[in-house]
């Protein structure tokens, strides 16, 4: 018997700096391009100039024998794999999935596929014998633009996908009924929106490095990857088609994925071929920025028209929304469900639209592949409505503020069904966030001073821009996302496991892996309050299928809300069965027994206690358990919420326009958002700004541009605007917390809420600042010329 | 010196973290390629093939560089100072290192390198820059995590400790 | 990411780098390599051999005063930007140095290797073009004197011949001291100049009785805005008169740049917007 401990300090709740930064400012990090093997050799590909021809010949005799090079490989070579997998195709409709091989075989479809590669023994002679590599091509016409390519007599990519249509899906209610509450309407608005393409741009770029094991036939793959269990899988099951534990998946330390690092990509197989054909030596393909623009996955790109039908109150009555989300050249990994289920199904927002209806066209073009990119599918469906709210605003002369208050879901009518076939929203209080929203800006006082500088004629004129929204987080349950519901092939569940060692440290692991998240961190707060054993002594594990027995990855904001309860439950576990051993090393009844602070105490007995180091202990010598009890404190569970969780917030951007250049100031960002119970609050807040930069990026600077032939115009970082310090504005930060009951730590998601919110707040500052100058719509991003020009286009 | 006719190598020697080092380079070796793969340190690092995101600024003869826009032939007989070289022999991390940490200013970590080289030497030449000025100074750091307002405040921290 | 090979030689003198240059028609000066170095990891420039400059004696210091300035042609922006006397003369230099690139950029890019370059978007051309500038090259039959108004002929052109060098950059006394101002729209991305415009201008009371407008970013090559500055010589600078100058700040610039960031006839506007914010704050 020991004297209790003191209570250790709660550490959920606490600003906690990371556990993960001294590494990580001191150099001692390790990313993907940084691991260096013995014989490590080095992968360069050949890629297409063209958007779209077909390869008449590939030369590589010149190429072969360059100094270093161990090989040249063209598609013909890699015949025996599968193309890459169509992992979630859209639920309920027909797809048309066609998706990469490793090299592109006869066509190329956008610029810069690979047709071929070389190995060799440095990566700057691999670069010079890929140059040396001759293919004559024969050009095709292209197409860029997801409507025109759905047109009659566009260019057809592929012959399994008539008129470049890869799906079509809609959702809500019949077209006939809203066409009826639009006629019906009061006041009747049409418009229509661009919601540009984007480039994800993690700071570290994308790359792979594997190694065949002759001996064995095992191949390990380190990648830049937010799901190793998921290209384990996908790799092995469709690419490779041999069993999944030949094949062992290593995220390294991540420079950032915000989607683009999901999906399998062609050199995650290629470099796992390569180092089979070279009879084991390891294969490192790393890209440069220019390629991972030109290859890696973009996010967005939405050409959307509306019919708005409203009340004269602004109570919006009708709203039909028709979609071409551009897919680029091929089906990418989880393509299909962005524009479906995590976009159509969110374009109700925080409102009750009693008549809405959703058609989406999803299109192949000679451009690179778009998927998921940080919000996915949410963004595009918060700019449609929170665009649609101010549309509102102005048709009706509603303040715009109201109209959202007119139209908001009541905290009373939770769970509430927005009739889209989304899962039913969990709670929310969203008026208390506009509320605050207003008042901590100082809205009335702003509409005045706009007001004032209209009248005055000033040449700087102030826009103020609200947005009112809520995302989904967590998606779940699998009976709903998955192929019977909504599309996803497989589930969406995560795993954890909780070993309390013979020492009382506590090894936790997790298929939830942080590319910046912090969950070292978050998750080691947590438990050590859960098990009340001290912060220090837990061990986050991850990014490594060795370890958990099986994780889906960081996306979606699921890892805190998704695989943190897995974990709440693993420890949940372990306390049960400690309870059960301490009942018998304290000879007492189990219901006897209590738990607080990593103590079990006999009730009413202060003196009869055993700490859960000692029962850990216990169990792992297993000198005197309980009859039947195994040795170990050591819980997995697989745990598959029952249903997603929804964040909300509102957000304020107050604008300044220089009518004479277009030039924009970005004077104030207030953010309110909700987010549920939080652990860490420096974490949350720090995803939120980075999902607000994210966010006011789209507006204000980014858009991947391709010509009318399929060349990228922005294919740099000098060309590409990625915000710079000083052009982003200070952020002011508040929140309300309405916990979800979804899982028992109340907990919503926070990665993806700035970057949801903070688009359609710039756009309707921007619009509201010269919305009585202009007419139609400024499109993103908006640069001081395309301001300029809709200000003078009068 | 004289002129020296040099393909396919060239010597160089730099010191590098306070220690001497010696080789034969290709001329087009990159300083970063140099500095990563022959001497092994690799927190400088690559973020773009543009000389736009700055993960790979050191310090070369004091002043902020980066590391993939000079040939490592251009910093033959200079001083070098990388991330693995800016905390104290002891291991006290540098006031820049310490505020980053304390304000939560990185999160993936990739740009954090950098950033803290390009802070390091802003201190260096203005101990106490304003918010705009710090802001101004980090416009080749990219970063696409924080949205900067943490290492604006990490900067301000370190500023406040050598006051 | 990855140049192709090429020779490296590091003369230790001009005249060494001059012979080098001569004996080799492929070779290519690099100082800073701010400009030339990007270009070669995209493998869009492949010289056969660099000739390295940086670190010879006769490209270094600066020496100014009010009677005039002699810059070192390997002076580097960051020196430029430190040194005092410099920018007690002339403050737009330093002012302009610290709107070029990045403090990275700045402690390696160098005044001569920007003159040379004349890339369209660069900053300093313009404020040389303000000030007067002269630069003396060197070649093989030695040195020559080339007024700025004669360097720049066209994208990336100068009248250097190939185994010339800059070996310094001269300012004039009459610019030393009069009112100079460089306004800026930065590329978001690049943070090149969309449009630049560089001014100085002499009075005489509140007479303009000198004038030269230096614009860069905008034109194929950093051109001068003749037509404004002959509307200002002999004007009272007021709101009025320099509006109306910047009115003409476009006339004889040719045909503008356009890209996907900014159209020519954008870029238009913003030169006459920027010249007369940059009259503006120079002159009132």
């Amino acid at each position: 018997m020991v004297a209790a401990p003191e209570a250790p300090e709660r550490m959920v709740g606490k600003a906690l700096k990371r556990r993960e930064d001294p590494r990580l400012i001191t150099g001692g990090a390790q990313f993907l391009d940084d691991v260096k093997l013995p014989g490590m050799t080095h992968a360069a590909f050949v890629r297409s100039p063209h958007a779209h021809a077909r390869i008449a010949s590939i030369d590589a005799s010149a190429a072969s024998s360059m100094p270093g090079v161990l090989g040249v490989f063209a598609g013909d070579d890699f015949m025996d794999l599968n193309p890459l997998p169509a992992a979630w195709q859209a639920g309920g409709v027909t797809n048309h999935p066609v998706t990469p091989r490793v090299l592109a075989v006869g066509e190329v479809h956008q610029v810069g596929d690979p047709v071929a590669v070389v190995v060799a023994e440095d990566a700057y002679q691999a670069r010079d014998a890929a140059q040396a590599v001759i293919v004559t091509w024969d050009p095709l016409p292209a197409v860029v633009d997801a409507k025109k390519a759905t047109e009659a007599g566009a260019p057809q990519l592929h012959e399994e996908a008539p008129n470049n249509i890869v799906l079509e899906w809609s959702c809500g209610k019949e077209a006939d009924r809203v066409d009826a509450a639009l006629a019906a309407a009061d006041v009747r608005i049409s418009h229509h929106l661009i919601n540009q393409r984007l480039i994800p741009t993690p700071m570290e770029p994308r790359g792979s490095i594997a190694r065949f094991d002759p001996a064995t036939g095992d191949y390990t793959l380190w990648a830049t990857s937010q799901a190793p269990h998921v290209h384990r899988l996908l790799l092995a099951a469709f690419v490779f088609g041999i069993p999944e534990q030949k094949i062992r998946v290593i995220a390294p330390d991540m420079g950032g994925g915000f989607g683009a690092k999901i999906f399998v990509y062609y050199d995650m197989a290629a470099t796992m071929a390569l180092s089979k054909k070279l009879g084991g030596r390891p294969v490192k393909f790393w890209e440069d920025r220019s390629e991972n623009y030109m290859t890696t996955t973009h996010g967005r790109d939405h050409i959307t028209d509306l019919e708005i039908g409203a009340g004269k109150d602004g109570s919006i009555t009708a709203l039909k929304v028709k979609t071409w989300a551009n897919l680029g050249a091929y089906f990418s990994t989880i393509a299909a469900g962005i524009p479906t289920t995590l976009y159509g199904r969110m374009v109700a927002g925080c409102y009750k639209i009693p008549n809405i209806r959703v058609d989406v066209v999803a299109a192949y073009t000679n451009t690179a592949m778009v998927d998921a990119y940080r919000g996915a599918g949410r963004p595009e469906a918060a700019y449609v409505i929170e665009r649609v709210c101010d549309l509102v605003a102005q048709a009706t002369g509603v303040d715009p503020a109201e109209v959202r208050r007119r139209n908001f879901i009541q905290p009373e009518d939770f769970p509430y069904d927005t009739g889209v076939g989304m899962l039913p929203y969990d709670s929310g209080n969203y008026e208390l966030t506009l509320d605050k929203a207003l008042e901590q800006v100082g809205y009335t006082g702003l509409r005045q001073e706009q007001k004032r500088r209209r009248g005055a004629g000033e040449r700087k004129l102030l826009g103020i821009g609200l947005s009112s929204y809520v995302e989904v987080c967590g998606v779940a349950p699998s009976k709903w996302i998955g192929l019977p519901g909504e599309g996803w092939g497989a589930g969406l569940w995560e795993s954890a496991n909780v070993k309390v060692h013979l020492t009382g440290k506590v090894v936790v692991t997790t298929g939830s892996l942080p590319h910046g998240q912090g969950h070292e961190t978050s998750f080691a707060q947590l438990v050590s309050d859960r098990l009340g054993i001290p912060y220090d002594d837990i061990e986050i594990e991850h990014s490594d299928t060795q370890a958990a027995p099986f994780g889906f990855g960081s996306y979606g904001s699921r890892s805190l809300s998704v695989g943190g309860t897995a974990i709440y439950k693993s420890v949940d576990k372990v306390v049960t069965k400690a309870m059960k051993l301490a009942a018998h090393m304290l000879e007492a009844a189990e219901d006897d027994i209590t738990f607080e602070n990593g103590v079990f105490s006999v009730k009413g007995s202060s003196e009869s206690s055993k700490t859960i180091q000692e029962v850990a202990l216990a169990a792992h010598v297993g000198y005197d358990l309980p009859e039947g009890m195994e040795p170990f404190l050591d819980e997995t569970t697989y745990y598959d919420p029952p249903n997603c969780t929804f964040p909300f917030g509102t957000h304020v951007c107050v604008v300044e326009v220089d009518t004479e250049t277009g030039g924009i100031d970005m004077l104030r960002y207030l953010a309110v958002d909700d987010v549920g119970n939080v652990v860490n609050p420096l974490i949350v807040d720090g995803q939120i700004h980075g999902g607000i930069a994210q966010g006011l990026a789209q507006a204000m600077f980014e858009g991947a541009v391709y010509d009318d032939d399929g060349q990228l115009l922005t294919g740099t970082l000098s060309d590409y605007a990625i915000p710079k310090a000083s052009q982003l504005p200070w952020y002011e930060l508040d929140r309300t917390v309405t916990p979800t009951s979804v899982n028992p730590m109340g907990v919503k998601g926070a990665g993806e809420a700035g970057t949801i919110a903070s688009t359609p707040a710039v756009a309707n500052a921007v619009n509201d600042a010269v919305g009585h100058l202009i007419s139609g719509e400024i499109a993103m991003p908006f640069t001081p010329e395309r301001v300029w020009r809709a200000i003078n286009a009068h | 010196m004289s002129a020296t006719a040099s393909a396919p190598v060239t010597a160089i020697s730099m010191t590098v973290n306070g220690k001497e080092h010696s080789a034969e380079v290709e001329p087009r070796t990159l300083l970063v390629h140099f500095l990563r793969d022959a001497l092994g340190l690799t927190g400088t690092h690559i973020g773009c093939d543009t000389s736009s995101c700055g993960a790979c600024v050191v310090h070369l003869d004091g002043d902020p560089v980066k590391s993939c826009t000079v040939l490592a032939v251009q910093a033959d007989g200079a001083s070098i100072t990388t991330i693995e070289g800016l905390a104290g022999e002891d291991g006290s991390l540098h006031p820049v290192q310490e505020g980053f940490w304390e304000k939560h200013g990185l999160q993936c970590g990739y740009c954090t390198p950098g950033m803290i080289m390009t802070g390091a030497a802003l201190l260096e030449r203005n101990p106490h820059p304003t918010e705009e000025q710090i802001r101004h100074e980090l416009e080749g750091n990219l970063c696409r995590c924080t949205g900067y307002q943490n290492i604006v405040r990490a900067i301000q921290f370190a500023a406040e400790q050598s006051s | 990411m990855y140049p192709e090979q090429f020779e490296y030689q590091r003369p230790s003198s001009v005249s060494e780098a001059i012979g080098l240059l001569t004996a080799n028609p492929d070779a290519k000066i690099i100082a800073g390599g701010h400009s030339l170095l990007p270009a070669m990891k995209m493998r869009l420039a492949a010289p056969a051999a660099l000739v390295d400059i940086a670190r010879i004696p006769e490209l270094k210091g600066i020496s100014a005063s009010g009677d005039g300035a002699t810059i070192g042609a390997g002076a580097t922006y960051r020196e430029l930007m430190d040194d005092a006397a410099l920018a007690a003369a002339y403050p737009v230099v330093a002012e302009t140095c610290d709107k070029v690139g990045d403090p990275a950029v700045r402690s390696r890019g160098t005044l001569g290797g920007s003159l040379a370059h004349v890339d369209p978007a660069a900053d300093l051309t313009a404020v040389m073009l303000a000030l007067g500038a002269s630069v003396t090259a060197t070649g093989p039959n030695g040195a020559r004197t080339i007024g700025i108004d004669d360097l720049f002929v066209g994208l990336l052109t100068t009248t250097l011949e190939p185994d010339e060098i800059i070996t310094s950059i001269s300012l004039p006394a009459s610019s030393a001291g009069t009112k100079q101002a460089y306004e800026k729209h930065s590329h978001p991305a690049s943070g090149y100049a969309v449009a630049g415009v560089a001014v100085a201008l002499q009075v005489d009371g509140t007479t303009c009785t000198s004038a030269r407008i230096g614009v860069t970013g905008a034109p194929e090559y950093a051109m001068r805005a003749t037509a404004a500055e002959d509307a200002l010589v002999g004007k009272e600078l007021t709101a009025e008169t320099i509006a109306a100058a910047a009115e003409k700040a476009t006339e004889g610039l040719g045909e503008l740049n356009g890209d996907v960031y900014a159209s020519a006839e954008y870029r238009a506007h913003l030169v006459k917007v920027l010249t007369r914010r940059a009259l503006t704050r120079a002159a009132l």
